[in-house]
């Protein structure tokens, strides 16, 4: 998902540090008692480094994630649709902000955390490294990247972190809001001309297999799962997410009278869940190594952004000191 | 409604509501292009919630525009089927969004003339016109606000944000005259009550810019010579630009709904 690197087999995740037995006995009891863990709260360790690194990561995926709609703004089609899209990638920015407000409690500056991202330490989600190529781009990302996103953040508003399951309940709202428009985007498409349709059908099969990736590896292979399901960050498997997903976009793909593109795609009486194909795993840790269609793009974009806006942080920060100081004086006098 | 239309010519009122409207669209695309790429993401966004508030005013502006006129044309066939020339959006709001300085600097002199503009079109003798300006007025009051914060700092914050912000006054004040500019559709208006005279407005948006330019630290240009051109259709280079953008996918797929 938008923290899919955490599966990275490489990054190994520290033990409790001995003494601490009973502290994480106690955190323990608490996680299986369903309580919140708050910022003040003693935790392991390690459960403070992985909220960290998977908060800060969703974080930098919402913000990395206004670049490929950003790139429609200037043109969507009517006004209506200009003003929904920069809303919802105005949205996509008040994630970010929020959820960098969550990480923070953990002891971690906004600035520290973004760094990391500029320096290539900190991963965002792969699925913005790939191209908005038409408005009907527009109609997927919401339909399809913001629906896989709403599966697996649903469960996190469970997540045992207090800041982070609050700042989720909001966020699945407005992703649910995002998810409809990008449907809705997709519905007119479908309903009108030969042309549009088309568009509709080729962004699909363009969007279709990197949206089924968001939800990582399989089970066996996803490193970080078993103890992010103990801390009850994580609640739902991998596998199960990506069942879901498919479960419910399928018949809303029929519904809009596109093909999905995947041969082996078939309901299963059995088991009431749609069969899919093999996933391109080797395409997705391509990807995620940097070898995407936009990874260099979008890292660019982001640090010309930062260093564009140096001087203009800078003069905040002179003005402010301008004015603490001419308080001090007043005073003084 | 355009009850009005008996005293005044649909013509004249047309052509008030593409200027309002075109003015708020342009300024809204412009603000738009900042989504992603701002200096901090509280401006990021800040200016697309500025951005949405144009592009929602230039929504009202132009429906009501296609209503006056009587032909047919709803917001989306004014905004993505005029071309350039037939534009009447004010020169300052094309130009290209520079740096933060610029964008901000003319936010603040856009709206330092608006909120008086608008606030005294809330007593406009056509109804539609006053309900619209009665919701901008409290969109620019924010406009200025923030932009007027910002100009402060940057005008009294390092000596590079100063010498940005100097130069975004000094490129920006030629185009100022504009908002000055009353042809005779808009003289038909004025004596109409429709519209408001924007000289009773001229000591109020000294007095504004006055007042943040002298906290800034930074220095009003003397009067000169003024651009002029948008009202009337002959725009800067850039336009033309903004809108071919903005218009392809409507002129690539004409007749379709979205």
């Amino acid at each position: 998902m938008y923290t899919q690197a955490l599966n990275d087999p490489s990054s190994k995740i520290a033990t409790v540090e001995e003494g601490e037995e009973k502290l994480n006995d106690y955190f323990m009891e608490r996680i299986s008692a369903d309580e919140k863990i708050e910022p003040n709260d003693w935790m392991p360790a390690s459960y403070r480094k992985t909220l960290i690194r998977q908060i800060s990561q969703h974080a930098h995926s919402e913000v990395i994630g206004m670049l490929p709609e950003g790139n429609w703004i200037t043109r969507a089609p009517t006004l209506r649709r200009k003003a929904t899209l920069l809303a919802k990638v105005q949205d996509e920015g008040g994630h970010g902000l929020y959820l960098y407000a969550a990480a923070e409690t953990l002891g971690i500056s906004r600035e520290e955390m973004q760094q990391q991202l500029l320096d290539g330490k900190a991963r965002y989600s792969s699925i913005f490294n790939y191209p908005t190529l038409t408005w009907a781009d527009i109609g997927s990302i919401g339909w399809l990247v913001d629906g896989a996103a709403i599966m697996n953040q649903i469960p996190l508003c469970r997540c045992s972190f207090g800041p982070y399951a609050r700042a989720m309940v909001r966020v699945c709202k407005e992703e649910s809001f995002h998810q409809r428009q990008g449907y809705e985007i997709l519905l007119a498409l479908c309903k009108g001309s030969a042309e549009q349709k088309a568009m509709a059908q080729e962004s699909l099969d363009r969007w279709w297999w990197p949206s089924i990736m968001m939800f990582g590896p399989h089970d066996a292979n996803s490193t970080h799962s078993d103890q992010s399901m103990a801390w009850k960050i994580k609640r739902i498997s991998n596998d199960d997410l990506r069942q879901k997903f498919i479960d419910a976009t399928v018949p809303q793909a029929h519904h809009l009278g596109l093909e999905i593109p995947d041969p082996d795609l078939k309901f299963n009486e059995k088991t009431g869940h749609w069969d899919f194909g093999k996933i391109d795993w080797d395409e997705f840790k391509r990807v995620l190594a940097g070898n995407g269609p936009c990874n260099r793009e979008r890292m660019e974009a982001r640090t010309k952004a930062h260093n564009d806006g140096d001087w203009v942080r800078k003069a905040a920060l002179a003005h402010a000191a301008k004015q603490a100081a001419r308080k001090s004086t007043r005073k003084a006098a | 409604m355009a009850a009005e239309l008996e005293i005044v010519s649909r013509e004249a009122l047309f052509d008030l509501a593409l200027r309002l409207g075109d003015t708020s669209l342009v300024l809204g695309h412009r603000l738009s292009e900042w989504a992603g790429h701002g200096p901090l993401l509280e401006e990021d966004i800040a200016l697309s919630n500025l951005g949405l508030d144009l592009i929602g005013q230039a929504r009202s502006f132009l429906s009501y525009a296609g209503e006056v006129e009587g032909k047919g044309r709803d917001e989306d066939k004014l905004a993505f089927f005029r071309n350039a020339p037939e534009y009447k959006n004010l020169l300052m709001v094309e130009l290209p969004k520079g740096d933060f300085a610029f964008t901000m600097v003319r936010q603040l002199l856009f709206s330092a003339f608006h909120l008086p503009l608008f606030r005294r079109m809330i007593n406009s003798t056509d109804t539609t016109i006053a309900a619209i300006a009665a919701k901008a007025e409290k969109e620019m009051s924010y406009h200025l606000r923030h932009s007027s914060q910002w100009v402060v700092r940057m005008g009294d914050g390092t000596e590079e944000s100063h010498a940005r912000c100097q130069k975004a006054v000094d490129d920006l004040w030629p185009y100022t005259g504009e908002v000055f500019e009353v042809d005779n559709n808009a003289r038909e208006l004025i004596e109409a009550g429709i519209w408001v005279d924007p000289e009773y407005l001229r000591d109020e948006w000294n007095g504004t810019l006055d007042a943040v330019l002298n906290e800034a630290t930074l220095k009003k240009p003397e009067s000169g010579w003024m651009q002029s051109g948008g009202i009337s259709g002959t725009h800067s280079e850039h336009l033309g630009h903004l809108l071919a953008e903005m218009q392809s996918v409507q002129r690539a797929y004409p007749g379709l709904k979205w």
